[in-house]
């Protein structure tokens, strides 16, 4: 019987550990796509300042207040634009950044296109 | 012709990007994040800082036509340089001056305030600076004119004279 209470709590132990992991893995995902505005260039997660700390916590908060991933970030876009977010979402300030990559695919391609064609005539 | 066509484009290409880049390099690099548009102040709970008692932003922010938040704290020093602005603005009758002490050592900052003078017409608490973030600030000082629950200035880093005239044009 002892036994089996031994086995129930550390099964509860480790139920109650891995699910609190889980929370925190969610947040330092989120800090780490946020971007420290006092130390440029690092992102929150890794930074040490004020502001990078307060913004943990506000964090944390948030997820426990039962806010998602996607609402943070929305909340946090609206305090202080685009920048503060790593991975920034498809916008009308942002469609810039995210098309080109692909123009600059097709553009190549069709270059590289052109190129086979005019060879094969050739031949 | 084929042959001339190319180095030209190739000259003409690397000069825009040089000239881009050339450009790039005399731009800041670091980013402030800035007002848009008058937006409205945020909701939040707060505890008062001489008494301790909790009060919600609607209690602060009620019955005067101008008020100027204040985030600042003892250990900030350009929280000093522009304190004296802060005493100026006090003496204003149609604008109350928050103050929001941020991550401070109660005491530093009640010597702070008694060395040079309380120019708040309330002060409360942010120690673990969560309600600057509410405000959209991320350092200190950083001060904010609202006007009917709108931020409609914004200002990053200490007051200055500019500032204070301006501040003072718009609150007339």
């Amino acid at each position: 019987m002892n036994i089996l209470k031994f086995f129930v709590s550390v099964i509860f132990l480790i139920y109650c550990f891995s699910s609190d992991l889980k929370a925190k893995n969610l947040e330092i995902e989120i800090t780490k796509n946020l971007r420290c505005l006092i130390c440029q260039g690092q992102s929150v997660y890794d930074s040490d300042s004020e502001f990078a700390n307060s913004l943990k916590i506000l964090v944390e908060k948030k997820l426990n207040e039962g806010l998602d991933e996607k609402q943070i970030y929305a909340y946090l876009k609206n305090k202080y634009g685009d920048w503060i977010l790593y991975d920034p979402g498809f916008s009308k300030n942002t469609y810039f950044l995210w098309l080109l990559p692909i123009l600059m695919f097709i553009f190549g391609g069709a270059i590289i296109l052109r190129k086979v064609i005019l060879k094969k005539k050739k031949l | 012709m084929k042959t001339k066509i190319f180095p030209i484009f190739l000259i003409f290409t690397f000069s825009i990007i040089f000239f881009v880049f050339y450009k790039g390099l005399q731009n800041t690099n670091v980013y402030t994040p800035t007002l848009k548009s008058e937006i409205k102040i945020p909701n939040f709970d707060a505890k008062e800082f001489f008494s301790k008692d909790k009060i919600n932003s609607d209690q602060i922010f009620i019955g005067s036509d101008y008020y100027l938040l204040n985030i600042w704290a003892s250990w900030c020093v350009p929280c000093k340089e522009e304190h004296k602005y802060l005493m100026d603005l006090s003496k204003k009758e149609n604008i109350k001056i928050i103050g929001q002490n941020y991550k401070d050592n109660f005491e530093n900052a009640k010597n702070f305030l008694i060395n040079l003078d309380n120019p708040y017409d309330l002060i409360f608490l942010d120690n673990d600076g969560t309600i600057a973030i509410e405000w959209g600030a991320y350092g200190v000082p950083e001060t904010f004119l609202i006007q009917n629950n709108k931020i409609i200035k914004k200002i990053i880093g200490p007051l200055n004279e500019k500032l204070l005239f301006e501040i003072k044009e718009l609150t007339q």
